[in-house]
């Protein structure tokens, strides 16, 4: 067997809050389209940058359409699942949990995670960047690091004298190491004590030996994509990134709103891939876009509401480029309650990443067989024979 | 320096029947007897005031409409837990926002869950026949769980299987037939039309009843028959043993130790059974009132004996350090980005995570919400500047001489963190820590140095393992 010497590494970037995915690849010929989409919220046909001769992205996705020239960007169309509740929470938990009926309480992405690092020796083998874990980390006995902004993380930051905080954090490692062997749940919140104070450390040791040319952004997004460029390239172990966000639950204002937020997604996401390449750390990672539920066919005059299928952008040089499956039809006989049907399980594009890219079985994942598109074209086993 | 049993036994009260309170406090309710606070806490008179909702809004009025967004109304939510000295009140108003969780994130609509939280704080502690019936009809539940969709023709379940499972008998004590049956029993109890939204604002629902909408024939529920009516259904429901127990469990797991989360608790057996035994027969025997359980819970051998049993919930650990800081008194702008900090830890408020609550207990604890807890309760009690803070150190700083011990300097600070018990190697620690930094002088030129020694102190108990129990 092939040594894998880079193990394939893989970034989420959940969009929260419902992103329209039909003005994100606009059906540019489709009368539909514009029989629905007025004013402000129809993209028309000059305007898009073309894909083919059907679809083209939003014109605010620039960076990204050179992404998909370039051939490193995959496009899978009618992503969702059965009966989409249309609730944010309970669509997002879905995609959490892969428990489309029940509630779910164990995260997928935490279960890969499992996987991935079964003793948990790594402490930050999952790295989350933003305020709360979503519930895609979550599993007991799996310790994600939660980063809110790298520049400041850590235990006891309060305490602004750095030598006083170092002898502080050493009582710290001492008290919770003690602590070990005194009780199940002692036990536990010990070793989670030592994780976080471990995983802080690398994290910082990672910060210190980050430089890059590139000039991020200063929203919040290429904040959180920076973050992510420096842990990886810092070459700590981090094989799941997780990072959202927040704001496209656009009811209304949807033009200004859409606009801002996905110019400065596709910005964001282009300085991550051209600060990877600048450290030759660009192939051994794939990042994958989600968000819990694409918008309502027909716009409400300044914006548009829950709909159901949307679709998902998956990026990488070992992401075989072009768009998968079929883009759910828009003619009024084929929407439910004006929503388009979605036609791609999203565990199937979960199967996908966790089989062909990270190398696990998926089923006890994601709960079940999936159809997967074919979306990845290197193998990281042959990656690392190249 | 040895800790007050009586202060120590007053503060597990404090922070159980309610989310801790400053060391005057303590020493005063001390002074008072437990007895005689257990009573006040369980029946506070009209002279004791809550935390003013109004004054609230005449400084903030953006926190009183209701909208897509669950932030106003957490806010609104933690200046009550901040503010009020109707303590047990607000706890048990607490405590059923995690029994019968209800999430802005499917009501899309926060200012029926304000309401539906003053209506918790205004009849939680009275009796379960009534309590049941106002949730019944409480606009943002009947939203929440469907039986807006609950029809005589087509009857929608969410309603009326929740109702049985998590709010009164728990699994394995009915049947299909029974969810069914108790489903059609409220048909017919909605909401009136919603006035219509816009994207960013919403207005308040309100309950009614349409007997157009209400299946009048007959029903068989848990062995009776008759046209029953969902308030019918209820009394059945208070007469099964398995009621009594269920909320038995559910007090004895909010306010005593963490037990099994919910779902097990058909499989798990209750880790005190005799406690249960009592709250159970207490309640029934009551006609199912709440004072008298929560009387008889907290002035049982049980409940005293159950200190540092429970692992702090995310609202506990950071409305206990508001209290002994005394930061955020009154309303402050700060309010709304402070009250989304238990939300970093993993309990975002008016948003619980599922119908079943948050998963409590170990499940609070992960290497993310770790270092947030911590973070957030070493800064504050680190911060000298704010009065509690200050006043914690002038109690520590007390000396007939210019210097003090180290060990004096830690077991001071520990029971003015607490009393909090720990262990002998965390003690040893800590003790290790203030020798390893110098000999703590009390002298007018140091004034601040030392006053920062303390402060340095109370961060690293923060950090201990032990005081993320409560």
């Amino acid at each position: 067997m092939t040594a894998i010497t880079k193990p394939p590494v893989f970034v989420v970037l959940q969009l929260t809050g419902g992103n329209d995915y039909l003005n994100s690849v606009v059906p540019y010929t489709d009368p539909y389209y514009y029989d629905n989409r007025k004013g402000t919220l129809r993209v028309e046909a000059e305007d898009v940058l073309k894909l083919d001769a059907e679809f083209g992205l939003h014109p605010c996705m620039k960076p990204l359409h050179e992404i998909y020239e370039r051939g490193d960007m995959a496009i899978i169309h009618g992503v969702g699942y059965p009966n989409s509740p249309r609730s944010h929470f309970r669509s997002m938990d879905i995609w959490h949990t892969c428990e489309p009926d029940t509630v779910g309480t164990e995260g997928w992405a935490a279960r890969a995670i499992r996987e991935l690092d079964p003793e948990g020796e790594n402490p930050v083998t999952g790295v989350n960047i933003g305020q709360a874990l979503p519930r895609a980390l979550v599993l007991p006995g799996v310790s994600v690091a939660s980063v809110a902004d790298l520049s400041s993380y850590g235990l006891l930051t309060g305490i602004e004298v750095e030598e006083k905080r170092t002898r502080l954090l050493q009582r710290f490692a001492n008290m919770y190491g003690k602590a070990i062997g005194t009780g199940a749940v002692n036990d536990y919140l010990a070793r989670t004590g030592l994780d976080a104070l471990s995983g802080a450390d690398i994290l910082k040791r990672g910060l210190a030996s980050y430089e890059s040319t590139i000039e991020y952004g200063t929203d919040e997004i290429s904040r959180a994509m920076r973050d992510i460029a420096t842990i990886h390239t810092a070459d700590v172990g981090t094989r799941v990134f997780y990072t959202q966000l927040i704001g496209f639950d656009t009811h209304a204002a949807q033009q200004p709103t859409f606009e801002r937020l996905w110019t400065e997604v596709s910005r964001a996401i282009s300085d991550f891939w051209d600060d990877l390449r600048e450290h030759d750390a660009d192939d051994n990672v794939v990042l994958f876009l989600f968000s819990e539920f694409g918008r309502r066919v027909r716009d409400n005059g300044s914006g548009t509401d829950h709909g159901a299928a949307g679709g998902c952008f998956v990026m990488g040089p070992s992401v075989a480029g072009g768009m998968y499956g079929t883009y759910p039809d828009r003619k009024p006989e084929s929407l439910d309650q004006g929503d388009m049907i979605p036609n791609q399980d999203f565990r199937g594009v979960y199967s996908t990443i966790l089989e062909d890219w990270l190398q696990l079985d998926s089923i006890p994942i994601v709960n079940g067989h999936f159809e997967k598109p074919r979306f990845i074209q290197s193998a990281p086993t042959e990656l690392s024979s190249v | 320096m040895s800790t007050n049993p009586d202060i120590a036994l007053m503060a597990h009260l404090m922070r159980r029947a309610g989310f801790g309170t400053n060391r005057e406090e303590l020493e005063q309710l001390t002074e008072q007897g437990y007895e005689e606070t257990v009573e006040q806490l369980v029946d506070p008179p009209s002279s004791i005031p809550g935390a003013d909702q109004y004054e609230l809004f005449r400084y903030m009025p953006s926190l009183e409409t209701g909208g897509p967004n669950p932030v106003p109304g957490a806010a609104n939510l933690l200046y009550h837990m901040v503010n009020t000295q109707r303590h047990l009140e607000e706890k048990m108003a607490f405590f059923w926002h995690h029994v019968f969780a209800t999430g802005n994130s499917k009501v899309d609509n926060d200012q029926n869950l304000t309401i539906q939280l003053d209506m918790f704080r205004e009849h939680g502690m009275g009796n379960y026949r009534d309590l049941l019936i106002r949730l019944s009809q409480s606009p943002a539940m009947i939203y929440w769980l469907d039986n807006n969709e609950n029809h005589k023709r087509s009857p929608n379940e969410n309603w009326g299987r929740e109702l049985l499972e998590l709010f009164s008998l728990g699994v394995g004590n009915y049947t299909e037939t029974d969810v069914f049956e108790c489903a059609r029993a409220f048909t017919g109890w909605t909401i009136n039309p919603k006035i219509p939204r816009t994207p960013y604002h919403r207005f308040a629902w309100s309950y009614s009843f349409r007997p157009e909408e209400h299946d009048y024939s007959e029903k068989t529920f848990l062995g009776h028959v008759g046209n029953f009516n969902g308030d019918d259904i209820i009394d059945i429901i208070l007469q099964q043993p398995a009621c009594s127990r269920f909320i038995a469990r559910h007090l004895y797991n909010f306010f005593v130790a963490d037990e099994a989360q919910v779902p097990a608790w058909d499989i798990e057996p209750p880790r005190d059974p005799e406690a249960i035994d009592l709250l159970a027969g207490t309640f029934v025997d009551s006609g199912y009132e709440l004072r008298p359980v929560l009387r008889v819970l907290f002035n049982s051998d049980f409940f005293k004996e159950a200190r540092f049993k429970k692992v702090r919930s995310p609202v506990e650990v950071v409305v206990g350090a508001l209290r002994t800081t005394g930061d955020l008194q009154g309303p402050d702008p700060r309010l709304v980005a402070i009250a989304q900090e238990p939300s970093h830890m993993g309990q975002a408020l008016h948003n619980p995570p599922s119908v079943e609550g948050w998963q409590t207990g170990r499940d609070w604890i992960n290497s993310g919400s770790v270092v947030k807890r911590i973070n957030f309760v070493a800064d504050q009690v680190s911060n000298t500047e704010l009065p509690g803070v200050q006043k914690l150190v002038q109690r520590v700083l007390v000396s007939s001489d210019n210097q003090i011990k180290e060990e004096d300097l830690v077991d001071r600070c520990l029971d003015l963190m607490g009393p909090l018990e720990i262990s002998e190697e965390t003690r040893r620690e800590l003790i290790a820590y203030v020798e390893a930094e110098g000999p703590v002088k009390i002298s007018p030129d140091n004034g601040h140095d030392t006053e920062q020694r303390v402060a340095d102190m109370l961060a690293l108990i923060a950090a201990t393992p032990e005081y993320q129990f409560g």
